[in-house]
Parts: C-alpha cells; sequence; structure tokens
C-alpha cells in the first residue's frame, strides 16, 4: 500500500521551543490513522507543516506524492482541512463561509453540501459572529466533508458538538473511508478514535512514541490479571513484567507486560486457577501513560495502568 | 432560596451595576501599561518641543509678525491651523494656540477614542467581555472603567502639558495660559472618550465603533476648519473649535471648555442608557438573516477579498467624496482674501498662483492623505485575516498566498486610486459651482489623481511590512503620520530638506500651481511596486503567524 503521508524525522522550532523533534508519521492511502497525544505535543504543528502553512526546519515531509511547502496548492486542491478551532468572518454567513471554502479549493457538491447542512443540522444564513463554537466547527466540517477530495486532515474536528453529532460526525467519516478518502485525524475523544481508526500514533513531545493499530498497541502495553487461586500465591513478584501485585487470601490481582503474559499465566496455575480475568488496556490506559508528563519515553515503568480502576 | 432571588433585583441597583469597576480600572491600566504611556509621551514630547522650536525660528517680534502675516492671510493655513486669535501681536503663546492645538487635540481625541472602544466593544466582541461579566461585575462596570482610563489619561496628560509649558520659561507662556492649555487637552479627552463611548454602544463590532468615532473626529476637524475658513460661526458646532475659542495665551478663557464638559456628561448618559437597551454582545440593530449560499464570485481570490473590504469602500467613498466637496464650497470665500493686497503680491511673485489655487492644490494634498489611511487599513487588514486565524482555513485551499495577499492589496492600491478619483470630483465640482469656472472639475480631478503614486508608495511600506518584518505592519501608519507633520508642520517649522524628502507626497507636483512633473510620479510608482514584490515574495517564505 502506498502512503499518503510520509513524515521523517520532522522537526520544528519556534524561537527556543522545539515543538517537534524528529517526528516521524507514515499514513497509507485509505486508512483512518488517528493522531493522538496530549495539548502542545505537537499534532496541530505537524498538520500546519503539511498544508504548507509552517515551514519544517529539518527532516523531510511528504504529502500525497508533493512537497507540502512548494505544491501547497496543488496539494490543497486534493484535501480539505477542519481546524481545531475555527473563525469565522464575522460578516458573512454561515453558508457563504461554506461556498466560499469549498469554491477556493475547486468545488464542492450542491447535493452533499444540502444534504450535510440537513444532517449536521446547521442553519446557513446566519452571521459568522452569532454562531456557537459547535456551530463554526460544523460550517468547517460541512466545508470539509462536501469537497470530493483524497485526503482529510482533521485537527480535534468535533470539539464543541453535540454526542448527536458526534455520531453523524462518525458516520460521515466511515462513509467517506468507504469510498477511498484517507483521514489524519488528530482528536482526545478515544471512543471516537477506537471506532473510526485502522492506525493510530501517538505522539508527545514533538516525537510519535507509538504508532500502529489498536490491537498492536494493546499488545504494547500491560493486561491487568484478576485471579482466584486454590493455593496462596508466592513467588510471583520475582517473575519479571509482573507489576502491582496485591495478594489477599486467595485473590491476587496484578499487572504484566504483554511479553510476560505466558510465563505469569503458567506460574499462576501452578496454584490451581478457580478463576481468571485478563482485562486489556483501553485505549484510555495507553494514552494516560503517554499523556502523563512525568513519564518517560516508554512509560513502562510507570504504575497505576490498571490500578486506578 | 426564593428570597435570594427576589431580593437579586434589589441589589443590582447603582452601586451593583457598577461593581467590579475599580478592579477593572487598573486591569485597564494593566493592559495598556506600554500603549498609554506612549502615547501620553508622544503627544506631551511632540507639544512641548512646540515653545523651544517657536523661540529658534522666531527669535524677534518681527520674525513673529512676519509668520503671522503668512498665517492669517491664507486661508490654507486658516483650515488648517485655527482662527487665528491675537495674530495682532503673534506672541509665542498665540502661535503655538493658533498653529499647534487644532493639530495635537486630534491626536489627544484619538487617545482616548482607541482606549474607550478597546475596553469596551472590542472586548464585547472577542467574548473575553462574557466571562469577566460572568464573575461579580457590574452591567455599566466595563463602560465606566474604560471612561475612568481614558479620563485619567486625559487629565494627566492636561497636568503634564500644563506644568511643562508653564515651566518652559519662554516668553509670554505664562502660567495662567498654560494651566488653560493643559485644560482644553483634558476637555477634549473627555469629549471624544464621551463620542467613543456611544459609538461603542451603536455597533457590534470594535472596528466600526473605533471608524464612526474617528468619523466624528473628522468632522468635527472638518467643521472648525470650514467655519474659521469663512469666519461664519460653524467652529462653534465642533468641540475641537470651542478649544481654540478659549484663545489661549491672548484672552485666556476658560468658559468655552464647560460647553466641552457638559457635551461629554451627556454623551455619557447616554452611551449608559443604551447599555440598559441592547443585550451583550449585539449592537442597536437587530442582526439580519443572510444568504444561505454564497455568490459565485465570493469564491474568488478577488472577489472574496471585495467581500471583506467593500463595506470599508462605500464608507470611505461617502466619506472622501464629502470632505473634499465641503472644501470645494468655501472656495469662493477664498477669493476675498485676495484682496488683501499685500498678501497678494507676495503669492503672486512666488509661483504666479492664485490664492484659489494655492488653497485648493493644498486640500489635494489633506484629501491624498486621508484616502492612504484607508489603503493602509486595508492591507493591516490581511494581517489582522492572518492573527485572527482566519486566513488559516483558506490557504489550507486551492488559493496560493500570493493570490491571497495579492488581492488584499488590489482592494488596497485601486480603492485609493478611487478615493482619489472621488476626491478630486468632489473638490472640482463643489469649487466649479461656487466660483462659475468649470475648468475646476478637470484641473482638480488631475491635482488629485496625481497623488495616486504617493499614496500606493506609503501603503506598499505596509505590505512590504506584512511579507518581510509582520508585526511591523503598523510602521506604515508612522511613515504617514510623518507625511502629515512633513506637509503640516514642515515650512512652519523650517525642517531640513532631507527629512521632508522622506514623505512620498513631498515628491508630488503640486498642481494645478506647480507645473505637472512626470519623472517623480514614475519613480514613486516603481518604488511601490518594489515593495509590493518584495512584500508578497517574504510572504510566501514565512510561517503563518497562527494562534
Amino acid at each position: 500500500m502506498s502512503s499518503v503521508i510520509d513524515i521523517e524525522r520532522l522537526v520544528k522550532t519556534f524561537g527556543r521551543l522545539k515543538a517537534l523533534d524528529g517526528l516521524d508519521l507514515t499514513v497509507r492511502a485509505g486508512e483512518v490513522h488517528g493522531f493522538l497525544g496530549p495539548n502542545g505535543a505537537g499534532k496541530t504543528t505537524t498538520i500546519r507543516i503539511l498544508l504548507g502553512l509552517l515551514r519544517a526546519d529539518g527532516g523531510r515531509a511528504r504529502l500525497l506524492g508533493g512537497d507540502p511547502w512548494v505544491d501547497a496548492v496543488a496539494l490543497h486542491r486534493r484535501l480539505a482541512y477542519v481546524p481545531g478551532d475555527v473563525t469565522l468572518w464575522p460578516n458573512l454567513t454561515g453558508g457563504e463561509a461554506i461556498d466560499l471554502l469549498g469554491r477556493l479549493r475547486g468545488g464542492l457538491d450542491p447535493r452533499r453540501r444540502a444534504e450535510l447542512i440537513e444532517r449536521f443540522d446547521l442553519n446557513p444564513s446566519k452571521k459568522g459572529r452569532t454562531y456557537s463554537k459547535g456551530n463554526r466547527q460544523k460550517v468547517a466540517l460541512v466545508a470539509a466533508l462536501a469537497s470530493p477530495v483524497e485526503l482529510l486532515l482533521l485537527d480535534e474536528p468535533t470539539a464543541g458538538l453535540d454526542p448527536l453529532m458526534e455520531v453523524v460526525f462518525q458516520d460521515c467519516i466511515a462513509a467517506a473511508k468507504a469510498s477511498g478518502v484517507t483521514v489524519l485525524l488528530s482528536s482526545h475523544i478515544l471512543a471516537q478514535v477506537e471506532k473510526l481508526c485502522d492506525r493510530i500514533s501517538i505522539v508527545r513531545r514533538g516525537r510519535v512514541v507509538q504508532t500502529g493499530t489498536l490491537a498492536e498497541l494493546r499488545h504494547l502495553t500491560r493486561t491487568t490479571v484478576e485471579a482466584e487461586t486454590v493455593r496462596p500465591v508466592t513467588g510471583l513478584a520475582e517473575l519479571p513484567g509482573v507489576h502491582d501485585l496485591t495478594v489477599t487470601g486467595q485473590q491476587v490481582r496484578f499487572a504484566v507486560d504483554a511479553e510476560h503474559l505466558d510465563a505469569a499465566i503458567r506460574a499462576l496455575s501452578a496454584f490451581g486457577l478457580a478463576g481468571l480475568v485478563c482485562q486489556p488496556p483501553t485505549l484510555e490506559e495507553i494514552m494516560l501513560r503517554h499523556y502523563d508528563a512525568g513519564g518517560t519515553d516508554t512509560g513502562y515503568k510507570q504504575a497505576n495502568v490498571g490500578a486506578s480502576r | 432560596m426564593t428570597a435570594a432571588i427576589v431580593s437579586a433585583p434589589a441589589a443590582a441597583t447603582a452601586s451593583g451595576s457598577l461593581a467590579g469597576t475599580g478592579t477593572l480600572v487598573r486591569f485597564n491600566l494593566r493592559r495598556d501599561r506600554i500603549a498609554l504611556p506612549a502615547w501620553l509621551l508622544g503627544i506631551a514630547g511632540f507639544m512641548l518641543a512646540g515653545p523651544y522650536l517657536y523661540a529658534n525660528l522666531y527669535p524677534t517680534a518681527q520674525d513673529r509678525a512676519n509668520q503671522a502675516a503668512v498665517v492669517a492671510g491664507n486661508p490654507a493655513m486658516k483650515a488648517l491651523t485655527g482662527p487665528g486669535y491675537g495674530i495682532e501681536d503673534y506672541t509665542y503663546g498665540a502661535m503655538l494656540a493658533n498653529e499647534y492645538l487644532a493639530f495635537v487635540l486630534i491626536l489627544v481625541a484619538l487617545m482616548t477614542t482607541f482606549t474607550v472602544v478597546r475596553h469596551t466593544r472590542t472586548e464585547e466582541e472577542t467574548g473575553r467581555f462574557e466571562l469577566v461579566r460572568a464573575s461579580a461585575v457590574g452591567r455599566y462596570a466595563h463602560l465606566a472603567a474604560a471612561l475612568l482610563t481614558a479620563a485619567l489619561a486625559s487629565l494627566v496628560l492636561g497636568v503634564i502639558v500644563a506644568v511643562g509649558l508653564g515651566t518652559a520659561g519662554v516668553e509670554s507662556v505664562d502660567w495662567p495660559g498654560s494651566l488653560l492649555f493643559g485644560a482644553t487637552f483634558t476637555v477634549t479627552g473627555l469629549v471624544f472618550a464621551g463620542v467613543a463611548a456611544v459609538t461603542a454602544q451603536v455597533s457590534a463590532f470594535g472596528r466600526a465603533a473605533t471608524g464612526l468615532a474617528g468619523a466624528v473626529i473628522g468632522i468635527a476637524y472638518t467643521v472648525r476648519a470650514l467655519g474659521d475658513v469663512a469666519d461664519n460661526g460653524l467652529s462653534w458646532l465642533s468641540p475641537l473649535g470651542w478649544m481654540q475659542q478659549t484663545r489661549v495665551y491672548v484672552d485666556d478663557r476658560w468658559w468655552p471648555l464647560l460647553l466641552g464638559v457638559a457635551v461629554a456628561a451627556g454623551l455619557v448618559t447616554l452611551a449608559f442608557t443604551l447599555v440598559d437597551r441592547r443585550d451583550v454582545g449585539a449592537g442597536l440593530r437587530a442582526p439580519r438573516r443572510g444568504a444561505d449560499s454564497g455568490s459565485a464570485r465570493l469564491g474568488t481570490a478577488s472577489g472574496f477579498a471585495w467581500r471583506l473590504h467593500r463595506a470599508s469602500v462605500f464608507g470611505w467613498s461617502v466619506t472622501i467624496f464629502l470632505l473634499a466637496a465641503s472644501y470645494g464650497s468655501v472656495a469662493d470665500v477664498i477669493g476675498s482674501y485676495a484682496d488683501n493686497e499685500s498678501l497678494r503680491q507676495m503669492m503672486e511673485s512666488i509661483g504666479g498662483a492664485t490664492f484659489v489655487e494655492s488653497f485648493l492644490s493644498f486640500i489635494c494634498a489633506i484629501i491624498a492623505l486621508a484616502a492612504t489611511i484607508f489603503s493602509i487599513a486595508a492591507v493591516r487588514r490581511a494581517r489582522s485575516e492572518e492573527t485572527g486565524g482566519r486566513a488559516e482555513p483558506v490557504l489550507a485551499t486551492g488559493l496560493s498566498r500570493t493570490r491571497w495577499l495579492a488581492s488584499h492589496v488590489a482592494v488596497a492600491l485601486i480603492g485609493g486610486l478611487l478615493l482619489l478619483a472621488l476626491g478630486g470630483l468632489g473638490l472640482g465640482l463643489t469649487s466649479a459651482a461656487t466660483t462659475g469656472e468649470s475648468r475646476w472639475i478637470t484641473d482638480l480631478l488631475g491635482a488629485q489623481l496625481a497623488y495616486a503614486p504617493a499614496l500606493w508608495a506609503t501603503t506598499a511600506v505596509a505590505v512590504a511590512a506584512f511579507g518581510l518584518w509582520p508585526r511591523a505592519t503598523g510602521l506604515a501608519w508612522a511613515v504617514l503620520v510623518w507625511s502629515l507633520v512633513a506637509m503640516y508642520l514642515g515650512a512652519l517649522l523650517q525642517l531640513p530638506q532631507w527629512l521632508l524628502n522622506l514623505s512620498a507626497y513631498q515628491h508630488i507636483p503640486r498642481l494645478p500651481v506647480a507645473d505637472l512633473a512626470v519623472t517623480p510620479l514614475i519613480l514613486l510608482t516603481l518604488i511601490a511596486a518594489a515593495l509590493v514584490a518584495a512584500g508578497i515574495a517574504g510572504f510566501r517564505r514565512r510561517d503563518l503567524d497562527l494562534a
């Protein structure tokens, strides 16, 4: 599969602040790629470099086979962008802003525009300054989704949308994916990412720290094990990869790194298993490890995964 | 619970509506800790340099008498400066009052209007207001705090000017006059703070509120200019006229200031009344339902730029046309100044121009400067689109940076040309009508259009800055203000020629008095083109300024 976005060792500094510090990212054609990370991790900066709005200080970025800075205009005709914080022109109506953005991109499908306005329940005849945050977001979403493009760059696109509209958004992205559109979705809404994304990249302090499918990411993380044994458990704490062990009589609870799961369960079964519950980490748990600013890049030494439940 | 709800309206009376005002004043001063001192120092420095300059330029009574003859007999000078009290015995004090006051008071008016709008409507428009109002802050607090901030600045400025002049130790610049002189600054500041307080209630946009208040300043200046030239009492309709009617350093009349204080009080009362009649965030006019979809033209770079600028182009067109037409309407009165035989001879010995010609030629220069305000503001609009985040989604479409910026620049440059044409036409039509000489229409249209290269070059400074040093896009304002100073005070203060030459407008032939010289026009146009090209090239290379 060819890649639509191909970024290697991207660097961007703002004065003394290193916003991107050797970021790598690959988005394959036709996939919905989740772009996760704490605030200020460099997600928006990456997207703005892909749009040629900012110039990279180092590394390489390719977008749809072109150079995002040099070929900006030609590339922009093939993609649509929704910023996380949409600002509209106070004296233009929402409908006018949709048409403006759509036409400057090379035209939009009027039937699709009407359908999206209906689905997102947007009043297009109000002036820009009278829209609420969610409605401004809808204007940008309609303008982007009504355009026949190959790539959608979405930077926290549903911030401020109500849950009903969130469902509409997820349907629209699923439909776009079905028709072959590639999507880079930066988001903090983990349910949205779990539902929509084929692959996920987690960015932290200007670098991608993990990338893969949700299953792969889970595999990289600890599983929580709760068991009831016939005999009291001993010696489990000495096993590699076992954390947060608590033993209360015949009840045992611990977290174990994916690669040591097999050994841990074997050791456990020697005490006679009466009950066993294995919980793979949720995306939230995976994320929290990376969002925690005090953590190291690998995060494996961080405790509390699973213990918080 | 019920009791608390019932008692709430009772608490919201006078003191409640003003709750938080003191905190907001301190907050305003904190936010303006750079801007207000800069205004105060700039205005006071400019003003206080006056007595020393005059003492050096006109050391003897004879020098001053010669200057008096030039100023008093010249209608263009009267339009620019003032009615000319004390011209018979033209002391340093009388000179300051006559030649400085009208000009410097405009700066004072701008200072307080900007301050009031910035802390009221602009806060409301951006939504910060809402956040503050949701805390224990009364309905009137923002307006009251903004007015108090502006009043404080006006008061401090008045004191600085009064003390500065009083201690200057220049003959005839005495303490009673200096106190009155300072008081005109304070009262002018109060009057226009009141004007801005009202315009900030009328319009839902900070930009429009500032524009409206600016228009009132312009009208006040024009009414005074026309009244002083025609000597028909019209000046008494202008707050700026009242300040000159104090006859400071000549008769030291305090009572015209009462007019200013009364009007300021009236305007402030009106503004507070309007606060009660509108919702937060709204203007006085209910928003209308707009178009469901954009017109085909809106989807093009030029159509989009036009849409953003068109209201401003219309407003400026009307303003410039009326401004020019009003000056042309006194063309016949100017003719009567020519009765002063010695002055007529002097003028004719200079270049054979008539009074009417030299007056109208001067007005053309002033109109050109006014039109440039529009053009620079149009380029600055591109900057506010960028920093306001509105350029980001547009530049993420098939619109290139070059075309985006070029379309804004085109509106600025072509719009400026349109304003010059309208100004020349307005001036020409009324001049022709009052004097009965139809040649004025073509003569003045040509004279006005000759300023296009100067307007373009000055505007192009803003374009170059936008591309190469975006934070300094406002630099073009400094260039424009310098051009105004050079035109206005260059001759009076006998500034060195090379300094004057920094203003593009000094290189434009003063048609119809002077002959048409094409070379400077071509050179200025080329400079403008080079600056625009540099600006666009710079913009293509730099990062967008994004939040």
